[in-house]
């Protein structure tokens, strides 16, 4: 028994060296594509792979990929939007060999891989793994929980607060705003710094409601809309996402309340469709990547996607700042040792294919960019959402937004 | 306040109608063939996504006919093909099989239509409001809806009271044997019963999907609450099922638009707690925050103290 495990286990090393030591020159550089590929958020989280492989395909190999000819590999592992999952699917990429993986969808898996790899870089100083987050928002992943091998290329949730309540503070004829959310933690995260901030910026505002409903749960939004006209609220602000979203803002719009909602998640996936007419010029969207109007860079872009996935939209623009700085840092760095490419990754500037500049804050390597305050309308759309000739038009733009926002980041950093 | 009552009140009504029309199909099953149709909601939002495609091609008033029928007929067929091999078994295979027809229509809703929500709209016809009282709208679909609900409760009722085939569903109900012995077509009845309850849940969901949203959780959201009134109403009884819609439908609204809380009501007994106490979580607990609970207390309190329902003639 011991001994043909042990043969097995010699065979396997043997394989192995084999393997690598071929791992030359036009070897592609895997990326490990950790988000949910089944159940409830199984949408989500293929809109976010086809983006990705549209980016690699696109930015990095039709251009001859990286390093004289490396092309870009994502490598997609189901994570079904579990930690747990997340962890094995982790030890899977780290036993092919891969040194960089990407994830988004939901902060408690962010958190998770973040300390296992903070874990494993420690342990195993030949074989680092780089976490770029494109999607998880929660500000701690850039605060206390930061570490040297975690980026992250959307704007934390703060900021997009911060930018949410600049908008409102500026239009003096607001005077009530009522926050709704959903019932856990980034429900509440979103209402504590609503409630914090607008307090900062305009201590008049009368916040008429703070309200937090329970998930996925509600069948009818329309008590809820009667309180809201019946406060007199001014604005709206929640950070709803899904089927929530939509029932909120339609029952809000339908019972007649006149003020603008902003939203974290109001459009793409079906949303944009469903609230058409009735939405225009009323649901907001705090968002990065400028959409409307589009560069032409990004139009042409936006049409090759569109060809190849029709019913599909390009609604995480910093996927491609993702893979783009991914590859301008390992061509800097000369090679894909992840901490030479860390070390380039820290401070990089990149003018977007959207337009605008992403700078990666070397403190808390947080992305720090322009944050779009976008409105919904079907007016001076180039780039529609859900093919309903409706789509995100910019509003307001707060440029380099968080720039000097503060953190609590202290990393370590490993030599390089 | 006033207009927090009057819209509560309208709200309720709307929400408690289309309650009626899911619980009244199922509590005819369940009172007819013991079944507890789990996958009842299920038909609901089969309801909702054909009038939803049948929309998208013709518009939507045939869809509003012919996605019921439809719906109906799936359900009949259910009934003639499944539920009645499982029925030889006993009650839990019939349980268990509507417990995964439940998730097998969950899944292939999923399967055809994807996982996004679909833009199902009411028709132009209906799209203003149909007056605006302190400055709030309410929208003329919504009155749409109660329309078709008030003429479905009293078609239903007309139907079970005044007709031949309404007295062989009675009798049906309360013993299948003998009208069987009469020479009546005891599971043709039971098939059609399906079919026709199936179908008030499909025209549900048909009038329900453009006002409530048509995603793939509709049936989800609207499943458990419809238990809660049928057993709240008493079992089999139509005019029950009824009442304890209205009510759940005004107890959830009213609940939600109400910021009553534990301690305005210590306050009024002239009782006070600091800050620093530890059951505070307890006495800052609000009416809106236990609304979703409302219901299911209700139940458990029925249950306790009046086990056959409101209006139900046998113990459940």
């Amino acid at each position: 028994m011991t001994v043909t495990r042990r043969a097995a286990f010699a065979a396997t090393l043997g394989f192995a060296l084999a393997v690598s030591a071929g791992a030359q020159a036009a070897d592609p550089i895997k990326i490990a594509f950790i988000d949910p590929l089944s159940g409830p958020f199984a949408t989500t989280g293929e809109s976010g792979l086809r983006s990705f492989e549209f980016a690699a395909e696109t930015l990095v190999n039709q251009k001859g990929g990286v390093l004289d000819g490396r092309m870009f590999e994502i490598v997609p592992l189901d994570n079904q939007i579990s930690p747990k999952e997340s962890l094995i699917q982790l030890k899977r990429a780290i036993s092919d060999g891969i040194n960089y993986v990407v994830q988004g969808n939901s902060s408690g898996v962010a958190n998770a891989l973040t300390d296992a790899i903070e874990k494993h870089n420690k342990r195993n100083p030949d074989q680092r793994v780089l976490f770029l987050n494109y999607s998880a928002v929660d500000p701690a992943l850039t605060n206390e929980k930061c570490n040297f091998w975690h980026f992250r290329f959307d704007a934390n949730a703060d900021i997009k607060m911060d930018a949410l309540t600049d908008a409102i503070a500026e239009n003096q004829d607001i005077k009530k705003v009522y926050i709704i959310g959903q019932d856990y933690s980034f429900g509440k995260a979103v209402a504590d710094a609503a409630v914090k901030m607008l307090g900062e910026k305009r201590p008049d505002i009368e916040i008429v409601g703070n309200e937090l409903h329970p998930i996925g749960k509600v069948k009818d939004f329309t008590p809820y809309a009667t309180k809201i006209k019946a406060s007199g609220a001014q604005a709206v602000i929640t950070g709803n996402w899904g089927a929530d979203m939509v029932g909120l803002g339609k029952a809000i719009i339908e019972a007649g309340v006149d003020a603008p909602i902003y939203t974290y998640y109001g459009a793409h996936d079906g949303i944009t469709a469903t609230f058409g007419e009735l939405g225009e010029g009323i649901i907001r969207s705090v968002r990065e990547g400028s959409l409307n109007p589009p560069t032409p860079e990004f139009k042409a872009l936006n049409d090759g996607f569109k060809a190849k996935y029709p019913d599909n939209d390009i609604n995480q623009p910093r996927i491609f700042n993702t893979v783009a700085m991914l590859a301008m840092a390992i061509e800097k760095a000369g090679t894909t040792d992840p901490v030479k490419v860390a070390y380039a990754l820290e401070g990089m500037e990149y003018d977007t294919i959207m337009g605008g500049k992403v700078w990666m804050r070397p403190s808390d390597h947080q992305a720090i960019q322009d944050v779009h305050i976008s409105v919904h309308t079907n007016k001076d759309i180039v780039v529609d959402a859900d093919n309903s000739g409706y789509g995100l038009k910019d509003e307001k733009t707060v440029t380099m937004a968080g720039k000097d926002s503060p953190t609590s980041c202290e990393m370590e950093r490993p030599d390089a | 306040m006033v207009e927090l009552v009057i819209f509560s009140l309208l709200n309720g009504l709307v929400t408690g109608l289309l309650l009626f029309m899911l619980s009244s199909g199922l509590t005819l099953i369940f009172s007819m063939m013991g079944v507890l149709n789990f996958a009842h909601a299920s038909f609901y939002m089969l309801g909702a996504y054909f009038a939803y495609t049948i929309s998208t091609y013709v518009g939507f008033w045939p869809g509003l006919i012919v996605a019921p029928l439809l719906v109906g007929l799936a359900g009949a067929l259910v009934e003639r093909y499944g539920l009645r091999h499982v029925h030889r078994h006993g009650h839990v295979a019939e349980l268990i099989f509507t417990f995964g027809l439940a998730f097998l229509i969950e899944e292939i809703v999923q399967f055809f239509w994807g996982k996004a929500t679909k833009d199902y709209s009411a028709p132009e016809l209906l799209q203003f409001p149909l007056f605006t009282l302190y400055g709030q709208n309410f929208p003329a679909y919504k009155a749409f809806m109660i329309l078709i609900s008030v003429g479905i409760f009293i078609g239903l009722f007309t139907v079970l009271s005044r007709t031949r085939v309404g007295l062989i569903i009675q009798a049906a109900i309360t013993h299948p044997h003998t009208v069987s012995n009469l020479g009546h077509n005891v599971p043709l009845v039971f098939m059609g019963v399906f079919g026709v309850g199936s179908a008030l849940a499909g025209l549900a969901g048909v009038i329900a999907g453009p006002a409530l949203g048509t995603f793939p959780g509709m049936a989800f959201v609207l499943g458990s609450i419809v238990f809660v009134v049928i057993v709240v109403g008493g079992l089999g009884s139509l005019p029950g099922a009824f009442v304890a819609s209205l009510l759940i439908g005004w107890l959830q609204t009213f609940a939600i638009a109400l910021d009553w809380s534990v301690s305005d009501l210590l306050d009024i007994l002239g009782i006070s707690f600091d800050s620093e106490h530890v059951l505070r979580d307890l006495w800052t607990l609000s009416l809106p925050q236990v609304a979703p609970i409302l219901p299911y207390i209700l139940l458990v309190l029925i249950l306790i103290f009046r086990p056959r329902g409101l209006m139900g003639k046998r113990e459940t």
